[in-house]
């Protein structure tokens, strides 16, 4: 296959390659966490928000890794202090917060006038990954894995029911905004893969599609993983050959995973519980 | 100093508002004891507050003399069953499991010993036959009975559970008043939220009647007192009568 060979020749293919697949996984891992946590829109929401940060980061001439796990984390804790200290709902106060920081964040870049545009911030372009962000890329990987192979058993607990494990002692605050860095993290790697508009789709759809396959967490996780890794591969080839938006392409991919998963699903598909249905009516 | 919970003038409160006041007692332990109160008493908020889930005002808590956070491994807690997320993609086995997890602290991971355990316990509430079941497809009293398991593979001393007899089956509650009862025969301390005054004095060896504050405090004769839960509840309780109370 032509990919095959441009991607053994092209080191710039081979980049783009390693960070889709790790950018799927890590998004998978972290995305199995943040849909059973409630938290959907919390990724979108950290995403946006930490455009300021890529800004100041340029203006500053440092990576802008820097930046936005600054704004990452500055977003998490203002939203957490708005939904505390007031009677406005969790969803609410996420709007109010990242589109705050979003509209900064346009301003900012305008004003920074870097060579990288809005419009590949916005969007991503996974062709034109360096190595320093692949590396990046690597390093954000490993720590993510790490964390939630170390602290698998307290993360069940905290996401399963926080009451519980507020009673084991465990310090559920903490692991919140410990998943919310993590998040921020994910976020910044899949920058340069999908985009701030789309990294939602990567931490959502995948974890979506392992959700309606399994009721084990571990199999979730790995599953999600393994649909956001599939979805970067399929869609860097396809935007590749056809010289298509990576980000979006890839995004498409994880989006059609998802309906095959949601119309065949043994158990939550709808085709296969349409069938069940059926045949007690029948009966 | 004895085996004993001693609570002295816990005081909660929400936005300003008075949840608990000065509540104050002293409880030996190996006992049996019924949380009871009419609602929006602060029963929930009481055991809460006990288990230092929630922000106290002021007052203390010790059981056996030390603080609640250093007794949190001998401490198991069954919060309302409202709260959990019933899609939540976990089996009951694992759910049992998640018991064995204080004890292991960080790090480590269960063995096939603290498996089998669990799947003792969960014998135990008659519920090893759905052990590969997702929690979402038992019924409320078969949920209730593994989260008892879960508490039981926690191997505690002091068991809290908040409104466990709540929307499940008699099947289910006789279960679990049996196996309470032998907890408190093997010297552990259980206190359980209760709100069906119907069967009290089955159920309790002590009772804590508390309406914002500590109406009573006393063995199950002593609380069910028709002046006294007249009072507290603020209503005629020849009604309870009625259903077989002895208030």
């Amino acid at each position: 296959m032509d990919f095959i060979n441009d991607l053994m020749n092209y080191e710039f293919l081979q980049r783009a390659f390693v960070t889709s697949v790790i950018v799927g996984i890590i998004c998978g891992i972290i995305g199995s966490f943040i849909i059973l946590r409630g938290m959907a829109l919390m990724g979108d929401a950290i995403s946006h928000a930490i455009l300021p940060g890529v800004a100041i980061s340029y203006m500053l001439g440092i990576n802008y890794f820097y930046g936005a796990v600054f704004f990452g984390i500055l977003t998490a804790v203002g939203i957490g202090v708005v939904s505390q200290h007031s009677r406005i709902k969790n969803d609410a106060s996420i709007g109010i917060v990242f589109t705050a920081f979003f509209a900064l964040g346009i301003i900012l870049i305008g004003k920074a006038q870097t060579a990288t545009d809005l419009t590949q911030i916005l969007f991503g372009n996974v062709l034109a990954v360096r190595s320093s962000d692949m590396i990046i890329t690597i390093i954000i990987g490993i720590i993510i894995i790490m964390c939630v192979v170390i602290f698998y058993k307290e993360l069940l607990v905290s996401t399963f029911d926080e009451t519980l494990a507020a009673s084991y002692g465990l310090p559920t605050k903490w692991i919140h905004y410990g998943i919310m860095l993590l998040l921020t993290l994910a976020t910044v790697a899949s920058l340069q893969t999908v985009g701030v508009v789309l990294v939602v789709a990567m931490l959502i759809t995948p974890a979506s599609t392992a959700y309606l396959l399994t009721n084990r967490f571990s199999v979730m996780i790995v599953l999600s993983s393994f649909f956001g890794a599939l979805s970067s591969v399929i869609g860097l080839y396809i935007s590749f050959q056809y010289n298509l938006s990576s980000g979006a392409v890839i995004v498409i991919a994880a989006t059609i995973i998802f309906i095959i998963v949601f119309i065949f699903s043994p158990k939550q598909g709808v085709l296969f519980k349409a069938l069940r249905t059926r045949k007690i009516r029948v009966h | 100093m004895g085996k004993s919970i001693d609570v002295r003038d816990l005081t909660v409160s929400y936005d300003g508002n008075e949840v608990l006041q000065d509540i104050s007692f002293s409880i030996k332990s190996g006992q049996l004891i019924g949380i009871i109160g009419p609602n929006g008493a602060g029963k929930s908020t009481l055991m809460k507050a006990m288990l230092d889930l929630i922000h106290r005002d002021h007052g203390d808590v010790r059981i056996d003399g030390k603080k609640i956070t250093k007794m949190r491994k001998q401490i198991a807690y069954v919060p309302q069953r409202s709260n959990i997320d019933w899609d939540f993609p976990i089996l009951v086995r694992d759910t049992v499991l998640l018991g064995t997890y204080p004890r292991l602290g960080l790090f480590r991971r269960p063995t096939k010993a603290d498996k089998k355990w669990a799947d003792e316990c969960l014998d135990q509430v008659n519920m090893l036959d759905y052990r590969d079941r997702q929690i979402g497809e038992l019924s409320g009293g078969q949920q209730q009975r593994v989260f008892l398991a879960r508490a039981l593979a926690q191997q505690a001393n002091y068991f809290f559970l908040d409104e466990p007899f709540v929307g499940i089956d008699v099947t289910s509650e006789n279960t679990i008043i049996t196996i309470l009862k032998a907890l408190r025969d093997e010297g552990k301390t259980v206190f359980v939220v209760h709100h069906d005054l119907t069967k009290v004095e089955q159920y309790f060896d002590q009772l804590l009647l508390i309406n914002k504050k500590l109406m009573k405090y006393g063995n199950v004769k002593e609380v069910m007192q028709k002046e006294l839960m007249s009072s507290a509840y603020n209503i005629d309780f020849n009604i309870i009568q009625s259903m077989g109370g002895e208030a």
